[in-house]
């Protein structure tokens, strides 16, 4: 019997898994996925907002400034890589200096700290690179980029650590109130529960139904992105939307934590909330949406194109609320949910403990996470440690820069990688400019070797998506 | 102080160091980041290799066993399993490896020999899912020639460079299916030759002025959707043909890394995505030279061991101060040309020929390379056939050159 079952391992499930793991409380988390971090979580703008963007009042405002301001010391805690590198919205046109005059007001009404509004001159100045017709900017200096699934993966394997239960690979098939519980049927066992909580993104709206009649619709929303060499990383300093519309935040450009440049994304209504294919045509309109920021991109150093798939609802907030008795809806997390989510978990956890779940703080909680990245390390610091394991000075990953150690200690970890995007998400080898071109092989010899399993059997990435078809 | 560190245990490595051993250098060193020499040709197990340098046919292996042989009773020093991760200006070269940790060294003369890196998926936006079983033709040829598994059993090659056209065939030998080899530009990116004993004689067609257009599947790849282009290589709607696959290879060209290069402020030519470089392989700053496809992408193994031993050979002429200070001459292109390498030419260096390699950027047939000084044509070599997939050379005699400024390369019908 768990106190509490968590449905949904991304960001705000792990948010959620880690701010209860400091109370003396039996949880499991289930997964669908065969890893943490698979859905919205690994594809967006990895940005943490600052939160003038959400109207004022609403708990997606309280939420995204607190998480905000969560960011930098949870970061520094967990060893996510994180900066603030503080955002701009610019304006072209005077239509759009009065919209910078409502964020600016709608910010400090949020509670946003430093906002400030930019003239021209200024702007050009701090970023020489952007377009010259840009004209002012309301700039956010508590605004960051943070490595997304890293931040989740940090939350997740601190819950872990502290004792949650993580159950990978396990879906959800129904939902049964029995006397006193709720028991909780997959496509391995069923859990019995107090408290079920629906962090299931995109599929929260299911979740929901298998308890209750619907009360909100999901509205999967597509969003698609360039990701480009480090050799574009340095155009610009902070993150640069251009002012909101309709449908959102809009294209952005941004550097990223790990020193690319994002650009992206538009966005689309879907109906398969699992479809992440990008086109051609929308990826034409999000290049030359983003033309009107920065001209300069040199496109031909893409390394990536992806598109994530945005939990949208028909609701302006956040769904956050006991959709039966003991049954907590964590749904709709739209952006900003990346920025709110350790807020949300925070949120969570005042609400259940308002509805009568007894916390008892842990007496021997861990809060904190080092991983070792041999790139940052000084050259003494290097040494010491080769010295001590010789597989830290193996170079796997030569565009990122990561030994064969740290591919080990992802495959060995709180929540070890299975998987080559797996390993790609705990310690970047094959996410640089060749993307795994050179790598690959040997993360899957690794793979195989550390977790002694026949090489056919690694996979990409999700269940299925096989590498190799068959040894000769 | 070392005399010459050696940045790449590769073909262009290789035969560097032994360009410099036999022009009297002793104290060589040669950072090699896998465990043993050779670098891709150790993968290449066909045959092809070596009908200029040694006049016989070998395997990549063979021919890199040649140099590494070559090396044996010589004085060259080599670090395998060892990655470099800087140069800087003043020629120090920061590394890494399992028994000496962290370390540098400085060099009076340094070659750059790092190779090249395969475009990926990313870098041509090709659109659709994302899922396993989309591979450079290289991953696909390591896992294959290196660890014996096959990657893929119905195919389809996008890009039609060598490795791909290479892969089609091995593919092919070992039990799978290859559907089609398709290629966005109206001519084939690889060798006459390849295309002849990789497609044609196993029945593999080659779709010209065609790409993919669409990727299926969401875990292991299901197909992929191919259109025919339009002359600036736009897709035509309606010509969409669907081919049911598991596998997609890319052979959509290669990219010198030059990431340490450039980290030591040395001027890249944008369209080789090399260093610029004199006619002694030398870069823009002085000491330090480079070689092989870092420098440009080279079609044959035999002109990247020609290229690294003159830089070899002018390491040690720089050593033993045997390069004056002489004025360069700038080599311009012209029409179809699309670079050359070098790109500057010093005066009154020993050789009596400059080796002018380049590509043109269309097929041509019945032509006349020209090199001119502005006021006259100094130089001039007939060619019956030109194609963006062979790379020219021609000896330029340094008399031509005179007291020209610069030089410029044409091809004229």
């Amino acid at each position: 019997m768990y106190d509490v079952l968590i449905v949904g391992c991304g960001v705000v499930g792990a948010a959620t898994a880690y701010a209860l793991s400091r109370y003396q409380l039996k949880i499991a988390v289930l997964e669908k996925e065969n890893d943490v971090a698979m859905g919205a979580t690994r594809a967006n703008s990895a940005i943490i907002h600052a939160g003038f963007d959400p109207e004022e009042g609403t708990l997606m405002a309280k939420l995204n400034v607190r998480g905000c301001l969560m960011a930098e010391e949870l970061c520094r805690k967990l060893d996510v890589p994180y900066r603030k590198n503080g955002s701009l919205v610019l304006s072209f046109s005077e239509d759009e200096d009065k919209t910078l005059e409502k964020l600016y007001r709608r910010g400090i009404s949020n509670g946003v700290p430093d906002l400030r509004i930019l003239e021209s001159e200024e702007l050009h100045e701090l970023e020489p690179n952007l377009s010259p017709t840009a004209r002012r900017a309301l700039y956010a200096p508590s605004a960051g980029i943070v490595s997304p699934w890293d931040y989740a993966l940090a939350m997740a394997e601190t819950a872990v650590r502290n004792g949650a239960e993580l159950f990978l690979e396990t879906e959800v098939h129904a939902i049964e109130k029995t006397e006193t519980a709720w028991r909780v049927h997959t496509n391995r066992k069923s859990f019995e529960t107090a408290y079920v909580i629906n962090c299931a993104g995109v599929h929260s709206g299911q979740i929901h139904e298998m308890v209750a009649a619907p009360a909100f619709r999901i509205i999967p929303c597509k969003g698609q992105y360039f990701l480009l060499d480090k050799s574009e990383g340095t155009l610009c300093t902070r993150t640069l939307f251009q002012c909101p519309s309709k449908v959102g935040k809009g294209v952005l450009v941004s550097p990223t934590v790990h020193g690319n440049l994002i650009v992206g994304p538009d966005a689309v209504d879907i109906e398969n909330c699992e479809d992440t294919s990008t086109t051609a045509a929308q990826l034409a309109f999000v290049r030359k949406t983003a033309e009107k920021t920065m001209t300069k991109i040199n496109y031909r150093n893409t390394i990536r194109n992806f598109a994530g798939v945005r939990s949208n609802s028909d609701r302006k907030d956040f769904i956050i609320f006991f959709g039966e008795e003991k049954f907590l809806d964590v749904a709709g997390i739209k952006s900003p949910g990346l920025t709110a989510a350790p807020a949300i978990g925070e949120y969570v956890v005042k609400l259940l403990e308002n509805d009568g779940l007894v916390l008892r703080k842990k007496e021997d909680y861990t809060d904190s996470r080092k991983v070792i990245r041999v790139k940052e390390l000084s050259s003494s610091e290097k040494n010491d440690l080769i010295k001590k394991d010789p597989s830290y000075g193996r170079v796997v990953c030569r565009c990122e820069t990561v030994t064969e150690g740290e591919i080990v200690a992802a495959a060995h970890g709180p929540i070890p990688a299975k998987t080559v995007d797996g390993v790609k998400r705990r310690c970047n080898a094959g996410m640089g400019r060749c993307q795994g071109g050179f790598c690959g092989p040997r993360v899957v010899d690794i793979l195989a070797r550390e977790q002694n399993r026949q090489k056919e059997e690694i996979l990409k990435d999700k269940e299925g998506s096989f590498i190799l078809l068959s040894k000769l | 102080m070392r005399d010459l560190i050696i940045v790449g245990g590769g073909p262009a490595g290789l035969a560097a160091a032994y360009g410099a051993y036999e022009k009297g250098v002793k104290d060589i060193l040669i950072l090699e980041r896998e465990d043993t020499l050779g670098g891709i040709l150790n993968q290449c197990i066909h045959n092809g290799f070596g009908l200029h340098r040694f006049k016989e046919e070998l395997s990549g292996p063979e021919y890199a066993q040649r140099y590494i042989d070559m090396l044996k009773d010589t004085t060259v020093d080599i670090l395998s399993g060892t990655t470099v991760l800087e140069l800087r200006e003043d020629r120090t070269v920061c590394a890494l490896n399992s028994r000496q940790g962290y370390f540098e060294l400085q060099a009076k003369t340094v070659i750059l020999a790092m190779g090249c890196r395969e475009r990926t998926r990313g870098a041509i936006s090709i659109p659709g899912s994302r899922p396993a079983g989309v591979f450079t033709a290289g991953a696909a040829q390591k896992y294959l020639n290196m660890e014996g598994y096959l990657c893929g059993k119905r195919v389809v090659v996008l890009g039609s460079g060598d490795i791909g056209l290479i892969m089609a065939r091995r593919m092919t030998l070992e039990g799978a299916k290859v559907l089609a080899c398709v290629e966005v530009m109206p001519y084939s990116g690889g060798l006459t030759r390849n295309i002849v004993q990789c497609l044609e004689d196993f029945g593999i067609p080659l779709y010209l002025s065609h790409t993919v257009t669409d990727v299926r599947g969401d875990r292991r790849l299901t197909g992929v959707t191919v259109s025919k282009v339009d002359e600036n290589r736009n897709p035509i709607p309606g010509t969409e043909m669907d081919f049911d696959c598991d596998t997609l290879l890319l052979s959509v060209g290669l990219i010198p890394e030059n990431e340490l290069t450039r980290g030591a402020g040395i001027e890249i030519d944008p369209r080789t995505n090399g260093p610029l470089v004199y006619d002694n392989m030398e870069t823009t700053l002085e000491g330090v030279f480079a070689c092989g496809n870092v420098v440009h992408v080279h079609d044959l193994v035999d002109y990247v061991s020609e290229e690294a031993a003159r830089a070899g050979a002018s390491a040690a002429n720089r050593i033993l101060g045997k390069i004056p200070e002489h004025r360069a001459v700038h080599i311009k292109t012209d029409g179809a040309v699309s670079y050359t390498v070098p790109q500057y030419i010093r005066e009154n260096a020993e050789e009596k020929t400059v080796s002018l390699s380049f590509r043109v950027r269309k097929i041509l047939d019945d032509v006349k390379i020209q090199v001119s000084d502005g006021q006259r044509t100094v130089f001039t070599a007939k060619r019956t056939h030109m194609a963006p997939g062979e790379m020219e050379k021609i000896q330029l005699p340094r008399e031509a050159i005179g007291d020209a400024r610069d030089l410029t390369v044409s091809v004229e019908k």
